[in-house]
This record gives structure tokens, C-alpha cells and sequence, in this order.
């Protein structure tokens, strides 16, 4: 069949240099002015503000403490994450049981639970009368710092696995095989080759836990009681410009050198390969030993990450027996704020979800493929990173002031948008770029020399095999979108679900309304997530 | 010592049977070959004796115990990959001391292992080179190096030239073998290029789709093939299709397509039945003009290769079948193409087979 006009006068268009070099530039100008920089220029622009904060010590001291408890959680559970998250990884990737596609899937639920909503999910399992307190008779966890880890381990979790998981499949399983045959026991193994090879990935997923927990606001407010860490000091003093800035400027700034210097240390790091403790390995790596690993890793991921996650879900069951779902559905009283906002959040999720694959595309291959050479191009890596570790609230926060102050005819639901597109649009070029790395070039120099056009060989070459990884990014950005709720909050007066659902908590909504509410959201979310999900797997992947 | 007994051993995947029932003994400080064509099995059945994979059914014996149960790092093997899987983020020396390290021998022990090693590889001048700072023939030697310092008596190796080229692979063999013999280890090659078996080894076993059809020396296998298969992938034959048209004691009458008749020594076939003729190219005589005389054929050169060492003639029969006749460049007289030619059989070094029932085409394929 003939190509369509069009389409033939867009392949040749892509091989224009002009052309392309148009796309990459307006792709990087878009990332500066759309992405990155707005929310540091809106940091910036009341730089003058903190002066405020250091005429009062005792803000200054609450402060710092507030941001030096941010790092503490971050660290401590990002450890925990790893210790936890790789015996997962590797029994989701090496074990033989079919349950293990299950398992897999079912460690993806916490991403798809918006934060708030696991947020008040955790407090309802851990603190509330209907939860795990009922056995004992006080709160088995009271709202503090504690429970803020079990949050912030619930909600990572799935980052390190997920991260893991990619990396054990795609790590060539020989080196291990060669470690075993020259004598080595199955942990010495492990310890000394696989782990040692994919030092990188565990580094990328202590890093992303750490990242998210540090930036994490929604669901911390539920949980937090009195603690105050960075993202509730910012929440608590938002109507104080000085305070807010003040803050952010000092976490952006911790948080980039943290990553800096993970980034340029991590791969200097030595880890202990050389020393081998032969007898002790053998009997750490029996089967019986393994077992009882594979048990802790399993407890700990249905009882800290789970059941909790989907605790909500059980006053929904109720509110269905309860009569509430015909109310719900016909969205009378509460019900009708509740779909309005649902249908915000969607649709907030579907437009940042498209905006992001168009402008985020060019800026994955560009870094995939370094077309602006080795330098330029690991230096706006880590800048893209940069929305990911700012507090999502001082994010928000930070967009607010400088669009609002700049550019205050821009309409409400467009800060929205632009908030959320700063968010995710991480995850996208992040999830692509790495796929884009690992396509042989030679596919699409092989595209070439038979006569391919740039933009031919992108939709018949880079794409089929990158668009698994396209997919996983833009499920993460549509479920980070929809689940968002730090930087809505503060961004803009419109209700989305993740607000919605945090102003009935706070105004004392019937559980069972509000278990229905949050079911809802997850149920659908769900939906989505599968559907994406048996798109992909129904056809061919490589 | 490390002699090697399968017995009855099956691997299936899925629907597949990688190792269809195979039952082999490999002898102590034997070099022996699994030689098949891609996909036949061999590397299943070289990593079903590392247990690297387990055996569905059958029993595998390294000396005289039984392994089926017993992990890799207890079956004291070496084992050389085909990528040579050198651990990236170690570096040369690193590598080779992995082995007595993760055993737990003392410190002065394995460094006095890596460096008798590296000198045999002669390597010794690259210790602080990473992986990827080696050529493809360094890594190899280091792959046996590494290999060779875990103290193994079994080696096993797994088409561990296939990724060199010709010069590097044609030296490293030889060496490899040397090496082997001076230590006395047994050693298990896998490989799919049969000139390399030929060379490297004491007795091969041909693999095809899971099964051993023939476990010979090299030269048993060539002189003596017990299948069209093993004439048509050990070296190079022509296959010539006829029947059995007479039976004179030992003496069978094959007549050809044509009529044209081919005596030839065997037994055990009965008259009229279909028969395939494997004659090994460089055993035809092949002289100018026309002289029709008993076991030969007329026929015309239909294309000359010179090879260097050897010239090729393709030469279309009277009946219009093709044979390969292959000659000494330096010694004989060339000839033209379109030539006329008298093609001559020797009797006494031509294999007669039973007619396959799947037919000869399905017979020859390698995959």
C-alpha cells in the first residue's frame, strides 16, 4: 500500500538537519522555561523575603530541624527500601513459582494509590479504632515520625523493586553463572559479581526512594501529627513567603549536592567484592536460609506495604452493602464535588500524560543518544532530575509565585497543568532516555543505509522495541499526575480528587463515604494501569 | 579422577527436548568434543555436567559420584564461556584469583596460582587491564586462566573460540589442547565447527536435535561415518542417489539415475532396495576426455574455485547429477571449465546407505 502523502512529506522533513535541529532546540527551550526554571525562578524571585526568617532564630531553628528531619526519614527509609526491595526484586526475578507474575503486580499497587489517599489509608490501618489498633486497644502506631516512615516505605517501595526488577532481567546472567562455576556459593555470588555489576541500578533506586521521600507532601500531612519535616514545615507557613522560600532554596540546594555527589561518588564507591568469607557464605546461602528470606521479604511487603496500601478499600465494601452506591453514583449531595473532581484529575492526568510524551520525546533521544556530546548532555541528565527531589509543595508553591506574578492572566488550570508537567515530566525522559540508551544504534544506522528517513526509522525501529519503557513512563506520570496533591493545593484553588479526598478527611466525612470515595479512585486507576498494561503484553515485545 | 558418565539423560524445555535420553562416558584426561549444528543440544548437555541447568531425567556421574543434586561450585569444574563472561569490574588478575579467593585458599596460595596461570597464558603483562581494555584473544586466555586457577580437573568449555577470528582461533586452539594435556585435565569442548573438533580432540560426539548419532575419533568419524548426517557434517561428501540393482556376495551393484552402475563393497542391504552413495570429494579421480569405463561417469566442469591449497571442480554427470571433486592445486594439472572429464569411483572408499525414509533432503539438514 502506498504511503500517504502526508506521511511521506514528514519523513522527508525529519531529514533536514534544520528541522531537527528545530526540534531538539525547542524540545531543550521548552524544558528550561516550561520545567525547570520556573520553579527555581519562583524561589528566586522572593529571594529577598528570607530576611524575614533570619530575624526570627526560633522559625530558623524549626526550620532547619524540620529539614534536617526530611533527610532523616529519606535516608532511613530509603536504606530500609534497598534492604527490603532487592530480596523482593530478586525473588519476583528468580523465582520459578507462576505467583510471582501476582507478586509483581501486586507491588506496583502502592503507585497507583494517590498518596493522600494511602496516606489516610496507613493512618486508618496503624492509628484508627477499625485498624490494627482494635487488637490492642490504644493506637498500635500513632501519628509521628514513625508512621511517617511506614508511609514513605509503603509509597517507595515499589521504586526500588520496580527499578530492580528491570535490572535484574536485563543483567546478563553468565557473570553469575561463571561466579558459581569457579566455586563461589550463591551469595558469595551475588555479593561479589551480580551486585557488584549492577551497583548503579541499586544506587538509581536508593536514590529515587530518597527523592520521593524527601519531596512527598500529600499523604505526609495525613500522618504526620506533630512531626514536622521540610514539606510540612513549607505546608504549616504557606502564607509566609519568607519561611516557604527559605525552605525550598535550602532543600533544592541539600538535595542536588546529595545527588551530586552520590552521582560522582556512587560510581567510585568500592564496594567490599574482594573478601570472601567462603564458609560463612555457604551457610547463608542453604535453602533453608533462603526460605526464611523469602518469608521476612514477603511479611514485611503484605503487612508494611500492602494491606495497609488497600486498608481504604474496606469501608468501601461496606459503603456498598450500606446503600451508598446508588447516592454515589447518581452524584447527589457530596457526590457531585466528588465526580467533578474526579473528572479534573483525569483529565489533568491525560493532558500532562500527552504534553509531556510530545515535548519530553526529543529530550530522551537527545540524552539517550548524547547528540549534545558526552559533557552537555550527562549535565541536563541530572538537570532533569531536579523536579523530582524539590517538595512538591514547594513546588507547587514556587510555580505559584512565578507564574502568578509574571504571567497572572494565565488561567488557573493551566498552573495546574504546568505544575504537574514539572512533576512527572521526570519519570518520562528518565524511563525513555534509558531505553533509547540500551536500542543498538546499529538498528537504526541499519534503518539508514536501506534508505530510512529519521522519522521512518523512529516509528518502525526506536519505537517497537522502546515502547514498553514509553509505556512505563507515561503510566507513571499519569498515575503521579492523578495521585498528585502537595503542589495542587498550593498551586491553585481547583479541586481534584487527591484534594477533594483531603478536605473530606479534614472535615470529618463518614468513613464509609470516604473509603467509597478513595475506592473509587483506586478502582479506576487500576483500570487504567491494566488496560495499558494488557495493551502492551498483547503485543510483541523484544 | 574426572572421568564424566551420562546416563539416560533427558532435558526438556517446555515442548522442546533440548537432551533427548543421552547415555556418554568421557574418559579421564580425555579431550573430547559435543559437536552439532546450532540448536542441536550441546551446550544444554555442557551446562547439564556444570549444573548450571538440572537434568529432568538421567544421572550424571563426574568421577564416581553422583551430581544431580550437587550445585556448581561443588562439582570442582572450570567452566570457559562462550562470551567469556569476565567479570567487568574486576580487572585481569582480579579475575584469574576469583577462583581460589571465593574457595578460600590463603592469600600467598591463590596469588601463587594467578601468576602460574598467567604465565601460562602469557599474559602476565596485562594484571591491572579491565575487560574491556583486553583484545578478544586476551580475554579468551584469561577466560582460561580464570578457569584453570579454581584448581579444576574437568574443564568445560563452550565454543570458547567462536568469537576470535581465524588466525587467533587457529593458534588458540592448538594451545588450549597443549595446555589441557600438560595438566591433565579432562576437558569438554563444545563447539559447532568441525574442523576445530578435528583438530582439538581424542574422540567427538555428533549431537543432532538432542540425540548422540556417533561418538568416534576424528578419524573414525571421517573414515567411517555411520550415517548420511555425520558424512555430510564431518567434512564434505557427495550423496549420489540409485538402488541395488545386484548382490555378489560382499560386492553390491548400485545402479544410478541414468543407468549408469557403481560397485561397491558392503553388506546388509538387499537387492532393489534405495541406497545413497557418500563419496568424499578429494577420493574421485578425475582425468580429461571421455574414457567410459567401469565405475566411472562421464561429465563436463561446470565451475573451478581455486582455494589456495586445493582447486574445487564442479562436475555435471551424464545423468545429470553434480559432483565435488577436489585436487592438490600445486600438484595437479588444472582443468578448464566446460571441459570434457571421466569421473572415477574407488569402490573400497564409498559409503553405501539405506535410502532415509524421511528422504535425503530431510537427512542432510543441519538445523
Amino acid at each position: 500500500m502506498p504511503k500517504p502523502r502526508i506521511t511521506n512529506t514528514l519523513y522527508e522533513l525529519s531529514s533536514k538537519t534544520m528541522i531537527k535541529n528545530t526540534i531538539y532546540i525547542i524540545s531543550t527551550i521548552i524544558f528550561f522555561a516550561l520545567i525547570l526554571l520556573p520553579p527555581i525562578l519562583g524561589i528566586l524571585i522572593k529571594w529577598n523575603t528570607m530576611q524575614d526568617v533570619f530575624n526570627q532564630p526560633k522559625l530558623v531553628s524549626e526550620a532547619l530541624n524540620a529539614i534536617a528531619a526530611s533527610f532523616a526519614v529519606a535516608f532511613v527509609v530509603s536504606s530500609v527500601d534497598v534492604i527490603f526491595g532487592v530480596p523482593m526484586a530478586w525473588m519476583i526475578t528468580r523465582g520459578k513459582s507462576k505467583w510471582l507474575n501476582v507478586l509483581d503486580t501486586l507491588s506496583d499497587i502502592p503507585f497507583i494509590v494517590p498518596t493522600a489517599t494511602l496516606g489516610y489509608s496507613l493512618l486508618l490501618f496503624w492509628s484508627e479504632p477499625g485498624g490494627l489498633s482494635s487488637l490492642f486497644g490504644t493506637p498500635f502506631v500513632s501519628p509521628g515520625w514513625l508512621l511517617i516512615i511506614l508511609l514513605h516505605f509503603a509509597f517507595s517501595f515499589p521504586v526500588v523493586v520496580r527499578v530492580m526488577v528491570g535490572a535484574l532481567l536485563d543483567y546478563k546472567l553468565e557473570y553469575e553463572q561463571a561466579s558459581r562455576t569457579l566455586g563461589a556459593a550463591p551469595l558469595t555470588a551475588a555479593r561479589t559479581v551480580t551486585f557488584a555489576i549492577l551497583k548503579p541500578s541499586v544506587i538509581a533506586s536508593f536514590t529515587l526512594a530518597f527523592a520521593r521521600s524527601l519531596s512527598e507532601t500529600g499523604a505526609t500531612m495525613m500522618v504526620a501529627g506533630v512531626f514536622v519535616n521540610g514539606p510540612i514545615f513549607i505546608k504549616n507557613h504557606i502564607n509566609e513567603t519568607g519561611a516557604l522560600v527559605f525552605v525550598s532554596f535550602i532543600l533544592i540546594v541539600l538535595s542536588s549536592l546529595v545527588f551530586v555527589t552520590i552521582r560522582l561518588l556512587g560510581s567510585k564507591l568500592r564496594l567490599p567484592v574482594n573478601k570472601v568469607w567462603p564458609m560463612t557464605e555457604r551457610k547463608l546461602s542453604t535453602s533453608a536460609v533462603a526460605s526464611s528470606r523469602n518469608s521476612v521479604t514477603l511479611l514485611v511487603f503484605f503487612v508494611v506495604v500492602l494491606v495497609p496500601s488497600l486498608f481504604v478499600a474496606i469501608p468501601a465494601f461496606e459503603a456498598v452493602f450500606a446503600g451508598i452506591l446508588p447516592e454515589a453514583l447518581s452524584g447527589l449531595g457530596l457526590w457531585g464535588d466528588y465526580w467533578q473532581s474526579m473528572a479534573l484529575s483525569y483529565l489533568v492526568g491525560t493532558v500532562v500524560t500527552l504534553l509531556n510524551v510530545v515535548i519530553g520525546l526529543p529530550m530522551a533521544i537527545m540524552i539517550g543518544r548524547k547528540k549534545l556530546g558526552n559533557g552537555l548532555s550527562t549535565i541536563i541528565d541530572m538537570l532533569v532530575n531536579i523536579p523530582i527531589i524539590v517538595p512538591s509543595v514547594a513546588l507547587g508553591a514556587s510555580l505559584a509565585i512565578f507564574w502568578t506574578e509574571n504571567f497572572s492572566f494565565i488561567p488557573e488550570i493551566w498552573l495546574l497543568i504546568f505544575a504537574h508537567l514539572s512533576i512527572t515530566y521526570p519519570y518520562f525522559v528518565r524511563s525513555m532516555s534509558a531505553a533509547v540508551e540500551r536500542i543498538n544504534i546499529d538498528l537504526e544506522e541499519a534503518g539508514k543505509t536501506l534508505g530510512a528517513k529519521p522519522l521512518c526509522i523512529f516509528r518502525t525501529i526506536t519505537f517497537p522495541l522502546a515502547k514498553y519503557s514509553m509505556l512505563s513512563g507515561a503510566i507513571m506520570m499519569f498515575t503521579r499526575s492523578v495521585s498528585e496533591t502537595g503542589a495542587t493545593l498550593v498551586v491553585s484553588n481547583l479541586v481534584t480528587a487527591p484534594v477533594l479526598l483531603v478536605n473530606w478527611v479534614k472535615t470529618g466525612v463518614p468513613t464509609m463515604t470516604l473509603g467509597l470515595g478513595c475506592g473509587f479512585l483506586i478502582l479506576f486507576s487500576f483500570i487504567i494501569l491494566l488496560i495499558l498494561r494488557l495493551v502492551a503484553r498483547g503485543r510483541r515485545t523484544y | 579422577m574426572p572421568d564424566v558418565r551420562l546416563v539416560n539423560v533427558t532435558k526438556k524445555y517446555g515442548k522442546i527436548v533440548a537432551v533427548d535420553n543421552v547415555s556418554l562416558h568421557i574418559y579421564d584426561k580425555e579431550y573430547f568434543s559435543l559437536l552439532g549444528p546450532s540448536g542441536c543440544g550441546k551446550t544444554t548437555l555442557l551446562r547439564l555436567i556444570a549444573g548450571l541447568v538440572h537434568p529432568d531425567e538421567g544421572e550424571i556421574y563426574i568421577g564416581n559420584k553422583l551430581v544431580n543434586d550437587v550445585p556448581p561450585e561443588d562439582r570442582d569444574i572450570g567452566f570457559v564461556f562462550q562470551t567469556f563472561a569476565l567479570f567487568p569490574h574486576m580487572n585481569a588478575w582480579d579475575n584469574v584469583t576469583y577462583g581460589p579467593r571465593v574457595k578460600g585458599f590463603n592469600v600467598k596460595k591463590a596469588e601463587t596460582i594467578g601468576h602460574e596461570v598467567l604465565e601460562m597464558v602469557k599474559l602476565h603483562q596485562r594484571l591491572d587491564a579491565y575487560p574491556n581494555e583486553l583484545s578478544g584473544g586476551m580475554m579468551q586466555r584469561i577466560a582460561v586462566a580464570r578457569a584453570l586457577a579454581a584448581g579444576a580437573q574437568l574443564l568445560l568449555l563452550d565454543e570458547p573460540l567462536g568469537q576470535l577470528d581465524a588466525k587467533v582461533r587457529n593458534d588458540l586452539r592448538y594451545e588450549i589442547r597443549r595446555m589441557t594435556k600438560d595438566l591433565g585435565l579432562t576437558a569438554i569442548h563444545v563447539t559447532h565447527d568441525q574442523s576445530e573438533s578435528m583438530v582439538i580432540s581424542d574422540r567427538i560426539a555428533v549431537i543432532k536435535r538432542g540425540r548422540i548419532l556417533q561418538v568416534g575419533s576424528p578419524k573414525e568419524l571421517y573414515m567411517a561415518p555411520k550415517s548420511i548426517f555425520i558424512a555430510h557434517f564431518i567434512g564434505e561428501s557427495n550423496f549420489l542417489e540409485g538402488y541395488v540393482s545386484s548382490i555378489n556376495g560382499k560386492q553390491l551393484t548400485i545402479e544410478l539415475r541414468g543407468g549408469t552402475e557403481i560397485k561397491v563393497i558392503q553388506q546388509n542391504m538387499r537387492k532393489g532396495e534405495g541406497a545413497v552413495l557418500a563419496i568424499r570429494p578429494e577420493t574421485l579421480v578425475v582425468e580429461k576426455g571421455r574414457k567410459k569405463k567401469r565405475n566411472s561417469m562421464l561429465g563436463i566442469i561446470q565451475r573451478t574455485t581455486f582455494e589456495g591449497t586445493n582447486i574445487r571442480y564442479e562436475v555435471k554427470l551424464e545423468n545429470q547429477d553434480l559432483v565435488v571433486v577436489v585436487k592438490p592445486s600445486m600438484i595437479e594439472e588444472w582443468l578448464n571449465l566446460g571441459e570434457k572429464v571421466t569421473v572415477n569411483f574407488s569402490p573400497e572408499k564409498i559409503r553405501v546407505f539405506a535410502y532415509p525414509e524421511a528422504g535425503l533432503r530431510e537427512e542432510l539438514t543441519v538445523e
